[in-house]
């Protein structure tokens, strides 16, 4: 069944590839063996579903009329020049960065697509090294299960909705969005774009997404800003850089992180040191100093230390609730 | 729809017909291994391949296969297929996945390599077309790291040659120092790590780069053992270890967080938007901190021994403000 399916689908490419001018349903249907002895109501129905099949391939038929003079005389035919991959030539150094980029993807669509492509330079005369090249080899993993669907509205630039649980909302919500770009920020992926119902960009976590997302418009329908620079934009939507500063003793010997991104350290002769750091955000810094238990004591201000403490107190009585 | 069977052969094919045009005589086994498939599958479509073509022109022209050889010898000779002496172009989704490769490869390379990779770059968009043009909607970002720190890394993997760092390890928040044979750079999650044979933990061990507070290579050679490999890092980093043990957590949602960034083996919902997890854990220590960073927000139900170990790690941590104001 595969093997006729292939079969008729490679006549029709070559069929509709060598044709100079625009070929007629009934020509096609005589020059194509899988046609051949189908009723004309069967090859029709065959027909558009192929045709359908090929254009998911990314084989471009164009149908056109036939006859300067009369547009009902429609045919069809494939242009050489938008089927065939151009010319592309490598040097030997480029085809093994290729050869890595072809490992790069490790989530399993995208690392077909690759290699899809590095088959078809291959086919084109590109002889693509397997071999390691002397580099370093990044990595992209993927564990949302909504990235393929994202990944597709990004490539076809098409409108969706999702249903989305954010860190504060109460229960999933429905999200309308037009994607303008995936971000990848230390192993999360995240999606940015117009937001339909807060007419405002914004950006959401995809491990966020609950359940499928659906397409909501025809591909090619969602227009980004020409002037987009998604990664400032993607940064303007993250949390602020560190602006503030707290003082914190640390017992000596410990507090690596905190000492290791202190902006001062005055070593005191007590067994502690007094350590000044940036932050942004008085709760996470107090979540983090509260993490190192008895070794630091936040000294100021207040609303990081009595978070500390309020901290503290919830983990001292907590586990008793 | 299409069956997976038929996409896949006809996409096949479509490459495959040029790609043998240009290689008289080629092995079986080797375009297997450059397809990606088994053998057998080649077969398989050399003799779908056999039946296609113009069959009505007068000439005949229909592709031309050497069964005999496949069968007998093992190698490919294909002949008379001029109308595809070229494959087809690449689609949104190989040019988008194959350049968003690339710039990340870019991104995580320097110098010379970083020129290497721009002009694979510039001829791929090129013969992409505007099926790549997608691909600069897609970021991904890099940490970036020491270059000297690098640098020195890269030295030592080019020279085979033994490192001496000072590590820091967050988890137990403590700095450690050991020899390691470095066996490779990579990039997982957006940051840079070396990997290599720890005498100190006598196994492989992976490093982030930035968390190296000091580096020093030295001049003996690697001594690798034969078993040390590198580990499959597809999954993330986190890899199940048969000595890993379970604690259960119930999370308020100030902290649900915690179930995307660990690794998790069940999450229940609970009344109140509570979520119940399993958490894999191998270091108490670094399960205890975990903990105590949220604040109250988590709440150990087992094992037992953890929560008893956070409520007084609390209440010592508190002594230090009964004091003052």
């Amino acid at each position: 069944m595969t093997a006729r399916k292939s079969e008729r689908l490679m006549n029709l490419v070559i069929c509709l590839l060598v044709a100079r001018t625009y070929i007629s349903k009934s020509q096609i249907k005589q020059a194509v063996e899988g046609y051949r002895d189908l009723s004309t109501d069967a090859f029709e129905k065959m027909f558009e579903r192929d045709k359908e099949e090929l254009r998911v391939l990314g084989v471009p038929i164009d149908l056109g009329s036939r006859d300067r003079f009369f547009d009902d005389e429609v045919g069809y035919r494939i242009r050489r020049d938008r089927f065939e991959l151009p010319e592309i030539t490598l040097e030997a150094d480029e085809a093994a960065v290729v050869g890595l980029a072809a490992r790069v993807w490790q989530h399993a669509s995208l690392a077909n697509a690759t290699s899809g492509a590095v088959r078809k330079l291959r086919a084109a005369g590109v002889e693509v090294d397997d071999e390691a090249f002397d580099i370093v080899e990044p990595q992209l993993a993927v564990t949302e299960p909504a990235f393929d669907q994202v990944f597709a509205a990004i490539t076809n630039a098409t409108p969706i909705s999702f249903g989305y649980r954010s860190a504060s909302a109460r229960r999933k919500a429905m999200r309308r969005l037009d994607p303008w770009g995936l971000v990848s920020w230390h192993g999360h992926w995240y999606v940015v774009g117009h937001d339909r119902d807060r007419g405002e960009p914004r950006m959401f976590r995809l491990s966020r997404f609950d359940g499928d997302v659906t397409v909501t418009g025809p591909p090619h329908t969602v227009v980004r800003p020409p002037d987009l620079d998604l990664r400032a934009l993607a940064a303007s939507l993250a949390p602020a850089e560190p602006s503030k500063q707290a003082v914190v003793a640390i017992r000596k010997g410990t507090g690596g992180a905190l000492r290791r991104r202190a902006t001062e350290v005055t070593p005191g002769d007590d067994g502690w040191d007094t350590v000044e750091v940036s932050y942004s955000s008085a709760t996470s810094l107090a979540e983090e100093l509260t993490a190192q238990g008895p070794d630091v004591v936040a000294v100021g201000p207040s609303e990081v230390r009595d978070h500390v403490v309020e901290c503290l107190h919830r983990l001292a009585e907590g586990s008793a609730r | 729809m299409m069956t997976a069977n038929a996409h896949d052969q006809v996409s096949r094919m479509l490459a495959l017909v040029p790609y043998l045009r240009a290689k008289e005589g080629i092995a079986v086994d080797d375009v297997a291994a450059h397809f990606g498939v088994a053998p057998a599958q080649i077969i398989k479509d050399l003799r779908v391949l056999w039946f296609c073509g113009l069959p009505n022109s007068v000439s005949g022209d229909m592709i031309d296969i050497d069964m005999e050889a496949v069968e007998g010898e093992g190698v490919v000779r294909l002949t008379n297929a001029d109308y595809l002496t070229r494959p087809l172009r690449l689609t949104a989704h190989e040019a988008v996945a194959l350049i968003v490769a690339l710039r990340t490869l870019r991104a995580s390379s320097d110098g010379a390599e970083r020129d290497i990779v721009d002009r694979a770059l510039q001829k791929l968009e090129f013969a992409a077309g505007e099926a790549g043009v997608p691909a600069s909607n897609v970021d991904v970002h890099i940490d970036p790291v020491d270059a000297a720190t690098r640098g020195q890394i890269e030295r030592a993997l080019r020279t085979d040659r033994r490192l001496r760092l000072e590590y820091y390890v967050p988890g137990r928040d403590e700095t450690t120092e050991r020899e390691v044979d470095p066996i490779r750079l990579a990039i997982v999650s957006g940051h840079t790590y070396l990997e290599g044979w720890c005498y100190r933990a006598d196994d492989v061990r992976l490093f982030r780069v930035d968390r190296i507070t000091a580096l020093e290579v030295l001049p003996e050679p690697i001594d690798l053992p034969a078993d040390a490999r590198p580990r499959d890092l597809s999954h993330g980093l986190f890899q199940p270890a048969d000595d890993d043990r379970l604690a259960t957590l119930s999370l308020e949602p100030s902290a649900a967080w915690v179930a995307d960034y660990y690794p998790v083996e069940q999450v229940r919902r609970r009344p109140g938007r509570v979520v119940e997890i399993d958490l894999r854990y191998s270091d108490e220590h670094w399960l205890r901190r975990l903990v105590m960073r949220l604040g109250g927000n988590a709440r150990v139900i087992q094992p037992e021994s953890l929560a008893d170990d956070v409520r007084m790690t609390a209440a010592r941590a508190l002594e230090a403000y009964s004091g003052s104001p």
